[in-house]
């Protein structure tokens, strides 16, 4: 991440979801997991989330097993209404 | 409207027991302290006087005031004499008008006689009282000894001092030192030979002075006056208005000359602002009739056009088919818009709304996004709701205050007055921030602590404090007991007691000795009533959510929430960045902060547009940026805001504006992002439109129009023309209406109309059935989420790091001149004060690279480059530069980095690994941006019609 500046959307993505896990880190993982995950529920766009949602198995993304997991269970939750 | 001076009591409102007295033989109940010479005023007998004026303490120098007392020997000045039970006054007998008579006439004989032709004839106290004691002739002469002579002192752009005119009364000293706190202004020399004279013999522009009015205000003749009414005449009549540029929310009356603006005059009953004002709103107005101004909606088809004028109907046409044919194209979420804190609650809601009803998606955002995102965070967090807790006038009862992350005199000149004030009273203060900001040391004023701490460490230092706190038992138990989260309590205490929070453990990552943080958070916690004011360098880093969630936490482990005195306040930027808060302009939330997944809401607001909404949040503005970028926005309306030269790293800006297909911008000038714009609305000023604002204490307060607009329409009409061409049907004829569709959408809003508002001056919200009053303080029995939260705050450091490339880290901040991205201020006389952006930075750090005062420097980070000027100072630390961001040469954002808080993306605008070279001139990114600035601004001519 050395050129912050140059980020594709989906590398910022996957930034930005570490970040949020960093600082939930004191949860532990499991809680800063779900605490990750119902951030991004409440405050990304539909097509953040959808990205996100893609990148989730992505073996060639760099993202941490925990930013995964958030992903993934993006995918699995029901839409907002 | 019709033109009264506002009444002058003489002296100031004292609050205590009833007194009653008689005066001329009228009974008078009045609090005890109150002078004999405000009581006469309050049943309207105006006793003669000079010295004496309502806004500062009484001083009894000029002796005009004199009453008989029944009982009592001599002749008292009734400035300087309070009321006692029973007393029984006289203002009118045969002695006492030749006692003043004589008084006059020594004044007279030394003032020139040229009423008739002076600037202020009309509206000067002196030729009042001259008329009121009925002086006709002068016994003196005026051969005598006099100060006919005095040189004018115009070297301040706005007023000018003719000592020629000056009784030496003193009230010019007075509220220079106790209404403003800068003790600009002394009375040199004694008797017949003293004379008013700012700072050392100085001229004014040279002085301390910092131009806020206070003594031209006080001032009874015309001694000190606004050029512009040495200019334009004395005004005809006036409207309450409120000031257009910053969060304090200045009430003025602004005086009027036909259509013509003559000056803007502090209003004693705003809450605000209580008569005093700051440099921008007294005079910093005349950016609204510049000629760079453009009255004319204009139109191309791509950037590298010059604009074309077109007519209204054909700009709003062209923008409306522009925005439909985007959607069918790239679908419904393609276009968004921005609204801004310039604007009034009217029409940011209605910008909001027509995104949401017209657009038909959440792709809504505004400025408060790079700056106080955070603050709504946080607090909606711990507190429940997304507000400071206080009002302005709670810091009179705060012990201890605790500043970080602001510099109040500079940002928020007029709540600063006050603040300095209450610390001249003896209230203790504690200032952390990197910078040695005027607060830390000023005329009678001295930080207890200063903590400057390295930038980015906020939360470390914070979390440090509470660790001081929780540990050596300063926790107020009681109170977080019955008003908090008893097991989020326990887990926070239990994370900032572990040693590795404590000060000794931090204090070489935050360079803030151990020792005085533990004084300072033992001072915070036992001093009293402790207050925190906070600002953008708390917010705007990466850890911004978190910082405000560990202000929070202190606050409430000390039982610092829910009375005057006390309280988090966060000191808001723009005029109404509250309000554009307040109104739904973020894309997760509708108006009142609730969240667009929030089944019912949607259905309330659902009912009264007659459309279904998004539930779910839409786009971010950096958000919008990158999805223009990957090709999937395409369109954009942004009203009042230079996202451009305000928002973080411009190249990545630049880029996302140029990849749109229609970017629509509102606004007064051609600003830096119309640079990009396809369509450009002229914007009106606050001068020419009804609406309100909302100022950082929630306070709501009405703006005014006290002229047509020059571009034809109000900023809400704008909005309402592009909505019914979208084919919206609004059918609003006065913004009261939109007031009472938020009124009846918004609970916190309820009891708000525009004639409440008329009724008492100003509300602050929530104001409904359960706060019919409004609410001053906040969270006063419960937090509005019940118990308040404690929240663990870690402190994550931020990725942005200094190394051997990047090794000095620059902070940023404003001026008290200046404002913002500078487009108001720039236009107007300010820049005799900040008249380029320069980079601080400490003498060691410029010693070893080679680098004098006002040299030429490059500055440089991972994101870009620009140069300006340097300015050596022991203000910064070694290791930190600082700079303003006020003007579009210097592009401070083409250096900061897109990093950005973790919960709200609010930029780091504080944090930026730099280097810092010598430099020969312009980089080479400014040459060509300046180049292309020049080339995208440029306007057909048109041919006259045959
Ligand atoms: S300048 Fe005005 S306010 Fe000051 S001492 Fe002279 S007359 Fe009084
Ligand atoms: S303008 Fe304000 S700061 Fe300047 S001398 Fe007058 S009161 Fe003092
Ligand atoms: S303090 Fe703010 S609101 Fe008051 S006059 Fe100055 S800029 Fe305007
Ligand atoms: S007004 Fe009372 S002494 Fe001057």
């Amino acid at each position: 991440m050395s050129d912050h500046a140059m980020m594709s959307t989906d590398e910022r993505l996957a930034y930005m979801a570490e970040h949020i896990l960093r600082n939930f880190a004191t949860r532990g993982e499991d809680e800063a997991i779900e605490a990750t995950a119902e951030h991004i529920g409440l405050y990304w766009d539909p097509s953040m989330k959808a990205r996100a949602t893609a990148m989730a198995d992505e073996p060639g993304v760099p993202l941490s097993e925990a930013a995964r997991a958030v992903f993934r269970r993006l995918g699995e939750e029901q839409p907002l209404t | 409207m019709t033109f009264t001076r506002e009444k002058d009591f003489g002296t100031p409102a004292k609050h205590g027991e009833t007194v009653s007295l008689t005066i001329d033989g009228q009974p008078v109940s009045v609090p005890a302290g109150t002078s004999i010479m405000r009581a006469a005023a309050m049943v309207d007998t105006a006793i003669p006087k000079l010295c004496a004026t309502d806004s500062l303490e009484s001083f009894g120098s000029c002796r005009l005031c004199l009453v008989e007392i029944e009982g009592r020997k001599g002749y008292p000045a009734s400035c300087t004499t309070p009321v006692a039970p029973e007393m029984v006054v006289r203002t009118e007998t045969d002695k006492l008008r030749k006692l003043r008579r004589g008084v006059m006439e020594l004044y007279i004989s030394d003032h020139p006689l040229d009423c008739l032709t002076c600037s202020a004839n009309g509206d000067c106290e002196l030729q009042d009282q001259a008329g009121a004691v009925g002086l006709r002739d002068v016994r003196f002469g005026y051969e005598g000894a006099n100060h006919l002579e005095g040189c004018k002192d115009e070297s301040n752009p706005y007023f000018t001092f003719d000592p020629a005119k000056c009784i030496v009364c003193s009230r010019c000293v007075r509220a220079c030192d106790d209404v403003q706190g800068t003790l600009a202004l002394t009375v040199d020399g004694r008797g017949f030979a003293s004379k008013i004279a700012a700072s050392q013999g100085e001229d004014f522009l040279s002085s301390e002075c910092v131009s806020c009015g206070a003594c031209v205000q006080a001032c009874p003749t015309s001694a000190l006056i606004e050029n512009t009414v040495i200019d334009k005449g004395t005004p005809d009549k006036s409207v309450v208005t409120t000031c257009a540029y910053c969060g304090v929310g200045c009430t003025f009356r602004a005086e009027m000359r036909g259509e013509d603006l003559v000056r803007m005059v502090p209003w004693k009953e705003g809450k605000a602002n209580h008569g005093h004002s700051c440099v921008k709103g007294r005079f910093a107005w005349g950016y609204a009739q510049h000629r760079d101004r453009i009255l004319n909606p204009m139109v191309r088809t791509s950037v590298d056009e010059p604009w074309r004028e077109v007519s209204w109907e054909e700009a709003i046409t062209h923008v409306a088919s522009e925005f439909r044919r985007i959607q069918s194209s790239y679908g419904t979420r393609a276009i968004g818009g921005i609204t801004s804190s310039r604007c009034t609650n009217e029409e940011t809601f209605l910008v909001q709304k027509l995104i949401r009803q017209g657009f038909g998606n959440n792709n809504v955002d505004t400025c408060a996004r790079v700056c106080h995102s955070p603050t709504g965070y946080g607090l909606k967090t711990t507190f429940g709701t997304s507000a400071g807790t206080q009002d302005f006038d709670s810091v009179e009862q705060a012990d201890v205050i605790l500043v970080i992350g602001a510099n109040p005199t500079d940002g928020h000149p007029v709540f600063a007055s006050r603040m300095k004030r209450r610390l001249r009273e003896g209230a203790r203060l504690i200032v952390v921030d990197p910078r040695r900001i005027d607060l830390v040391r000023s005329p009678h004023i001295e930080a207890a602590y200063h903590l400057p701490l390295q930038p980015g460490t906020n939360v470390a230092l914070l979390t440090a404090m509470a660790h001081v706190i929780v540990t050596e038992g300063l926790v107020d138990e009681a109170y977080v007991r019955e008003r908090c989260d008893g097991e989020a309590y326990a887990e926070w205490a239990a994370f900032v007691s572990e040693p590795a929070r404590s000060p000794e453990a931090i204090e070489e990552l935050t360079g803030v000795p151990a020792a005085d943080l533990r004084a300072a958070a033992r001072l915070y916690a036992t001093g009293g009533n402790g207050a925190i004011y906070y600002g953008l360098g708390v917010t705007e880093h990466s850890q911004g959510s978190s910082t405000v969630m560990a202000i929070a936490n202190l606050a409430m482990a000390t039982g610092n929430v829910g009375k005057p005195g006390t309280g988090v306040n966060p000191l808001r930027g723009q005029n109404n960045v509250q309000g554009s808060c307040d109104m739904g302009s973020f894309p997760h939330e509708l108006p009142g902060y609730r969240h667009v997944s929030d089944n019912a809401t949607r259905a309330l607001f659902e009912a009264d547009w007659g459309v279904t909404l998004d539930a779910q949040p839409g786009l971010r503005i950096n958000n919008m940026l990158d999805a223009a970028t990957d090709g999937t926005f395409k369109g954009i309306f942004i009203q009042g805001e230079d996202i451009l030269q305000s928002d973080p790293n411009t190249k990545h800006v630049a880029a996302g504006l140029a990849a749109m297909e229609c970017v629509v911008v509102q606004d007064l000038f051609l600003n830096e992002t119309a640079n990009y714009a396809h369509v450009f609305l002229p914007g009106s000023t606050f001068l020419e439109k009804d609406g309100t604002f909302t100022n950082a204490e929630r306070r709501i307060q009405m703006v005014r129009k006290v002229m047509e607009p020059k571009n034809g329409y109000a900023d809400w009409e704008v909005v309402q023309l592009v909505a019914n061409a979208m084919g919206l049907r609004w059918t609003y004829t006065h913004p009261s209406q939109i007031m009472d569709e938020i009124a009846r959408l918004t609970p916190t809003f309820a009891g708000v109309s525009f004639d409440v508002l008329e009724e008492r001056g100003s509300v602050q919200w929530p104001m409904n059935a359960a706060a019919p009053e409004g609410t001053p303080t906040m969270h006063l029995d419960q937090f509005v989420r019940g118990k308040g939260l404690f929240v663990v705050t870690d402190y994550v450091p931020t990725d942005e790091r200094t190394g051997p490339r990047f090794p000095l880290l620059l902070t940023t901040g404003r001026i008290l001149s200046q404002y913002n991205v500078g487009a108001q201020t720039r236009r107007t006389e300010n820049g005799a004060w900040h008249a380029e952006d320069r980079l601080e930075i400490h003498p060691h750090d410029a010693e070893n690279r080679g680098i004098r005062d006002g040299d030429w420097v490059a500055l440089r980070s991972r994101a870009g480059e620009t140069t300006l000027r340097a300015l050596i100072t022991d203000r910064v630390a070694p290791g930190v530069v600082y700079t303003t961001f006020h003007h579009p040469d210097t592009q401070a954002n083409v250096i900061t980095t897109d990093f950005s808080d973790w919960a709200t993306n609010c930029p780091e605008y504080k944090v930026t690994a730099v280097q810092v070279m010598p430099s020969n001139g312009p980089s080479d990114w400014q040459t060509r941006y300046r180049e292309q600035s020049d080339r995208s601004r440029r306007i057909a001519t048109v041919e006259p019609a045959e």
